[in-house]
């Protein structure tokens, strides 16, 4: 997936729902309790299992929703033709291999055989060329075509057989055939594919699950696949009700009204450990693939010399906002990559919590301290608005704790919340801001042009903050056009050094995700992608099994 | 004249302090205006100063109401928020206020077109439900402080107006007007120097009792996230904050809960006891 | 009375068309007008749903025109499509979530009712007594109270600590495979606490009613001919005093609508309730235009409506009303 509409993930990640495909991993995996069953229970089929979800499911086709609520549906009911592996390796999923051409710019996909559509019918390439075709289609309005625009060719000499051709190398493009295949049999007719049925009432899918009902605002339900490709899932139900409130979800799940959803810090450390709730529930914990950061809108005149950005991140001190908005739950971000992986970069210029040197650069840069304390230079008081969207709690402790730093070096920032939509549309599209905390999702393909080319500073682009350098945009270049790992990660390392040192955004800290689930689900294996990539073979004991009841 | 006014006066205050309940609801209220008023004496924290390290910490000898979610004391946060509070109930009010005197003043004195045509404006602004249209408002403009006062007070001054108007009509053919119309004066000086002062009893109560009704949506205002935006201190986002750590850190649901509960209580107890002591007629009931 | 229906019904049209004017004012309140903030998350069809809703707005003529646009799509309850990401249209949305908030409220009024009455009615009869003193507190107390505190209270008491009641939603997953009386108590347990809470804050003002009116009534002189004439205090009081006390009790609940529908915004995002409060919070939330004035237009409709049996609640208690 791309990172087009990463940080509407990151902001609709209001803690709220398991993601399936915006697999979170870690190397971190510390699981309190271990797996207390010594025997090895023997997996059964049966029982269901119930998510809490911040957000409703807006629509089931992947290509033209948005929010991580629509995506984890989708995730149920449809495949890809690759998908992440436990390590961040790319595997197939409706792909049984590929091969990629020496010159980088064919891939051929050979597909499984066998592979049917919830309604019967096979599944062939002739699907994955109308998925592309519906990609790239004007009419279909979807975020993800960039990616899909890239290919200069596309064939499926017979029904096994997919074949792409790229004008140049492009090393994200195998990540991109994870989008949801569509069936062209039942969508053809459609012209605009978000109309259809299936987007809106009834999806058809390949995968593992089959969509049962959906009650809007309240929860979508989705029942094993008998016929799946990989083997029929364990869990025979899967429902994600709908709970917009974060403390009525905590209260849920302690009631058993819910058997898993993503734990605050705060959750996670003081009201959850308790004999009673260990008994039901087991925690689990890894480095999310997300970070959060503090932008300059680099045109602004307060922002544009590098001294006073290196001064601000020398003030912010990382380890009260790990502590205090993560309660130590995840590590300081130094940069735009997830600690850990091959393409992370430990080795940058820092800019440790030294208020005192924040204030010499400071006054290089010609800050003054004023009458009351805060800086002046040329009559202007050192004072700026720092803008984050509401609803999101970490943020917005974030974003006081920011405050109290930067007046102890005599600037006074302004705490904005606003709504979301405003934010990114009022705000964030016409470039209407001082600085914003904001965070990012991480992609496990490390090509993040779209936030660093400064071909990308343009309204409702991801480059808001109007960064440019030459340097970078070369070596943004070098690493999506070649697909030799050695050379990506050069590239990559680099860009790293660059971003440390110019400090577009200052890199706040980098969560842990913390989900948690009932003990009586089996299978559950931790792996540097996270909990779920398993999810088919979680099972629950016979004698175990909660819901044994399904009228429909 | 002046004299029975301050024996009307005299007369009205013993009344209001024969009533247990009024006494203990201006008492009350009396409290919370010296805490806004002067808060260091009540708290020697700082409202907004952040200890990591101290999150969440239950009541003790050094934070008597604990600490909130950002280590920030308790009780010095509610001193200042109840300067906010107050600030928002008071300045929403003297809004709803003005603006329903003006309207019940030239209803009832004009009468006919006038009358029929603000009346009937009431009658409209009476038709949306007040809490669904200061959301509404609130989510056209953005939540301030500002904006809240501002939009309570212009949707809550339709009781005060119609209430205005009834007292205006029946002291407009008092003999006191008609020796001032004698005399000569205009309009706007019978208006305002005449009839305003002798409606102001009932509007007093509307007043006092709309002080509580405003702190109350100001906080489920701010509970909601649109209203005083944190860090501002404000007992409804403390209580925001209070729910989401609501079995863990009782303390910060239950005190605002009860600093709101007891100034609203006072309010409306007073507000009450101003109006029996106002109108013996409503006594001996 | 007929005529006093009608001439009340006729009146309403002024009201509605001043209700057309005040939205409108609303919705252009915002900077940028009601697509200022063309909400579709996909940035790529951002600029055809601009073009879209200003065509549908009629944004680019003049300002009555747009009025007369607005005017006629109110009055046929079309409020275009919803920001959201489904798109759906308002009018379905708010449709479908409308039952079960008419339903809380409605059963809520019932418990002002039963509650209310009699608390109101011993006040009066036996006033200034232990009981009147102290249920005037409680019933201010209960004015007082911030009632989403009092939630969240009774959830963890009731969901969580004692497990006697659901704490959110309408019915229980299980639902569907319950029988028939099964799923009547089901529904029944959830709405416990949402219904008790939203009437909680009505009880206090209409006891508070009640006495007074039942203080009035009693002062009369029938009553004091009726006790002379050596009636039990108790047949005078049922019979005479109550039976007047009761009949503005219509007019009450008719005006406790907008009320109760502002509450519903509360306890309804509390308790996870999918109805018309929790729609319209989380369409604020979100700045999606078209729901709110949907929502705020639907709001002021029922208001009306229950302006209007208020009136001739009043009007069936007072006969003068009627001829005068």
């Amino acid at each position: 997936m791309r990172r087009v509409l990463a940080a509407v993930f990151v902001a609709n990640l209001a803690v709220g729902s398991i993601g399936l495909l915006a697999g979170c991993a870690g190397e971190k995996k510390e699981s309190p309790g271990k797996e207390a069953s010594g025997k090895q229970e023997a997996p059964a089929h049966g029982d269901a299992i119930v998510f809490g979800s911040n957000g409703d499911v807006s629509g089931f086709l992947t290509a033209v929703t948005s929010d991580s609520a629509s995506h984890d549906a989708a995730g149920y009911v449809f495949n890809g033709l690759v998908r992440y592996d436990k390590n961040v390796k790319l595997e197939g999923e409706l792909a049984e291999s590929w091969e990629v051409a020496p010159d980088g710019k064919k891939i051929t996909f050979r597909l499984r055989k066998g592979v049917k559509w919830h309604d019967n019918v096979a599944f062939t390439s002739e699907d994955v060329m109308f998925t592309y075709r519906k990609m790239i289609d004007p009419k279909t309005p979807t975020a993800y075509a960039e990616d899909f625009r890239q290919v200069r060719r596309a064939s499926n000499p017979d029904p096994y057989t997919f074949i792409v051709e790229y004008d140049r190398p492009f090393a994200p493009a195998l990540a991109s055939w994870g989008m949801s295949i569509l069936p062209k049999h039942l969508l053809e007719k459609y012209e605009d594919i978000s109309k259809s049925p299936l987007n809106k009432s009834h999806p058809i899918g390949t995968g593992p699950y089959k969509f049962v009902e959906w009650k809007p605002g309240e929860r979508v339900v989705f029942e094993a696949n008998p016929d799946y490709f990989e083997g029929k899932p364990y869990i025979q139900r899967v429902i994600t009700r709908v709970i917009p409130d974060q403390a009525t979800m905590f209260l849920e799940l302690k009631s058993g009204g819910i058997d898993s959803m993503n734990l605050t810090p705060l959750q996670y450390t003081r009201q959850t450990e308790t004999e009673e709730f260990r008994k039901s529930y087991k925690k689990y914990r890894y480095t999310a693939f997300s970070y959060t950061y503090l932008g300059f809108r680099l045109s602004h005149p307060f922002f544009a010399d590098r001294k006073v950005r290196q001064a601000i991140a020398h003030a912010i001190n990382k380890k009260e906002l790990v502590e205090g908005v993560l309660f130590g739950l995840g590590q300081e971000a130094i940069g735009p990559y997830k600690p850990g992986t091959w393409v992370y970069n430990p080795n940058v210029p820092k800019f440790p919590y030294d208020p005192a040197k924040a204030k010499g650069l400071l006054a290089e840069a010609g800050w003054r301290p004023g009458g009351d304390g805060t800086l002046e230079k040329g009559g202007k008081k050192f004072r700026f608005t720092v803008l984050t969207n509401a609803g999101n709690e970490s943020r917005t402790k974030a974003a006081a704790i920011l405050q109290q730093d930067l007046a102890a070096v005599g600037i006074q920032i302004e705490i904005r919340t606003v709504e979301w939509a405003a934010f990114i549309n009022e705000f964030v599209d016409k470039r209407k801001f001082d600085a914003v905390i904001l965070g990012w999702s991480v992609t496990p393909d490390p090509d993040q042009y779209d936030i660093w080319s400064s071909k990308k500073t343009g309204p409702k682009e991801l480059n808001f903050v109007g960064f440019s350098n030459p340097e970078v945009d070369r070596l943004l270049e070098d690493g999506r056009r070649t697909f030799d790992i050695e050379k990506r990660r050069k590239a990559y390392f680099r860009i790293q050094e660059i971003l440390a040192e110019e400090l577009p955004y200052v890199f706040l800290y980098v969560p842990d995700s913390l989900p948690t689930v009932h003990r009586r689900f089996h299978g559950i294996e931790p792996a540097p992608i996270g909990i779920s990539y398993n999810f088919i073979r979680w099972f629950v004991p016979k004698e175990q099994q909660k819901y044994t009841s399904f009228r429909k | 004249m002046a004299s029975v006014a301050r024996s009307m006066f005299g007369d009205f205050l013993r009344r209001l302090a024969r009533n247990r309940l009024a006494v203990a609801g201006g008492t009350a209220v009396l409290f919370f205006f010296i805490v806004s008023a002067f808060p260091h004496a009540f708290s020697s924290h700082d409202p907004n100063r952040i200890d990591v390290f101290k999150v969440l910490r239950p009541p003790s000898a050094e934070h008597p109401l604990g600490t909130d979610e950002l280590g920030r004391d308790v009780l010095a946060r509610m001193v200042y928020g109840a300067r906010i509070s107050l600030k928002v109930g008071f300045v929403a009010v003297g809004i709803a206020t003005s603006i329903g005197l003006l309207v019940g003043l030239f209803a009832g004195f004009y009468g006919g077109l006038t009358d029929a045509v603000l009346m009937r404006f009431v009658d409209i602004m009476l038709c949306f439900p007040t809490f669904f249209l200061i959301l509404s408002v609130i989510a056209f403009l953005e939540p301030s402080i500002y904006n809240i006062m501002l939009v309570i007070g212009v949707t809550g001054w339709m009781g005060v107006s119609r209430l205005v108007r009834a007292e205006t009509l029946s002291i407009k053919e008092r003999d006191f007007v008609a020796a001032a119309r004698a005399q000569g004066a205009g309009d706007a000086r019978i208006i305002f120097r005449h009839i305003l002062p002798n409606t102001l009893a009932p509007v007093l109560v509307a007043a006092t009792l709309g002080v509580a009704g405003a702190i109350l949506t100001e906080s489920a205002l701010s509970f909601l996230g649109i209203g005083v935006q944190p860090p501002t201190p404000s007992w409804g986002n403390i209580l925001t904050a209070g729910k989401d750590n609501i079995e863990f850190a009782w303390w910060l649901s239950v005190y605002p809960g009860l600093a709101i509960l007891f100034t609203v209580l006072g309010y409306n107890l007073l507000g009450e006891g101003i109006r029996d002591a106002v109108d013996p007629r409503l006594r001996g009931r | 009375m007929f005529r006093y229906v009608v001439r009340r019904l006729l009146l309403t049209i002024p009201l509605l068309v001043g209700i057309s004017l005040i939205s409108f004012l609303v919705m252009h309140m915002a900077p940028g007008g009601p697509i200022g903030v063309a909400t579709d998350m996909n940035p790529r069809a951002t600029a055809e749903v601009r073009e879209r809703l200003k065509a549908y707005y009629g944004l680019d003529q003049p300002l009555y025109v747009q009025y007369g646009r607005w005017l006629g799509r109110m009055s046929t309850l079309d409020f275009g499509q919803s920001f959201s990401p489904d798109g759906r249209q308002v009018s379905d949305k708010i449709r479908e979530r409308i039952p079960v908030t008419l339903a809380i409220n409605v059963l809520s009024m019932g418990i002002i009712f039963l509650v209310a009455i009699p608390i109101g009615i011993y006040s009066a009869v036996r006033k200034d007594s232990w009981f009147d003193r102290i249920s005037t507190v409680t019933v201010f107390t209960g004015f007082a109270v911030p009632t989403f505190w009092l939630a969240l209270l009774l959830m963890i008491l009731f969901g969580v600590k004692l497990g006697w009641l659901p704490i959110s939603g309408l019915v229980s997953l299980e639902h569907d495979s319950f029988p028939l009386a099964g799923r009547i108590w089901d529904r029944a347990r959830h709405l416990v606490l949402p219904v008790l809470l939203a009437g909680f804050g009505g009880l206090a003002g209409f006891s508070r009613y009640m006495r007074s009116n039942m203080l009035e009534v009693i002062r009369q002189d029938y009553i004091a001919t009726a006790k002379a004439k050596g009636l039990p205090e108790r047949q005078v009081v049922f019979r005479h005093a109550v039976r007047n006390a009761l009949l503005p009790v219509i007019t009450i609940l008719g005006l406790s609508v907008p009320d109760l529908l502002g509450g519903s915004v509360i306890f309804e995002t509390i308790f996870a309730i999918p109805g018309m409060g929790q729609l319209f919070y989380q369409s604020v939330l979100s700045r999606d235009y078209p729901q709110i004035m949907g929502i705020l237009v639907i709001g002021s409709f029922l208001t009306l409506i229950g302006n209007l049996l208020a009136d001739v609640g009043y009007a069936l208690a007072d006969p003068r009303i009627r001829t005068g």
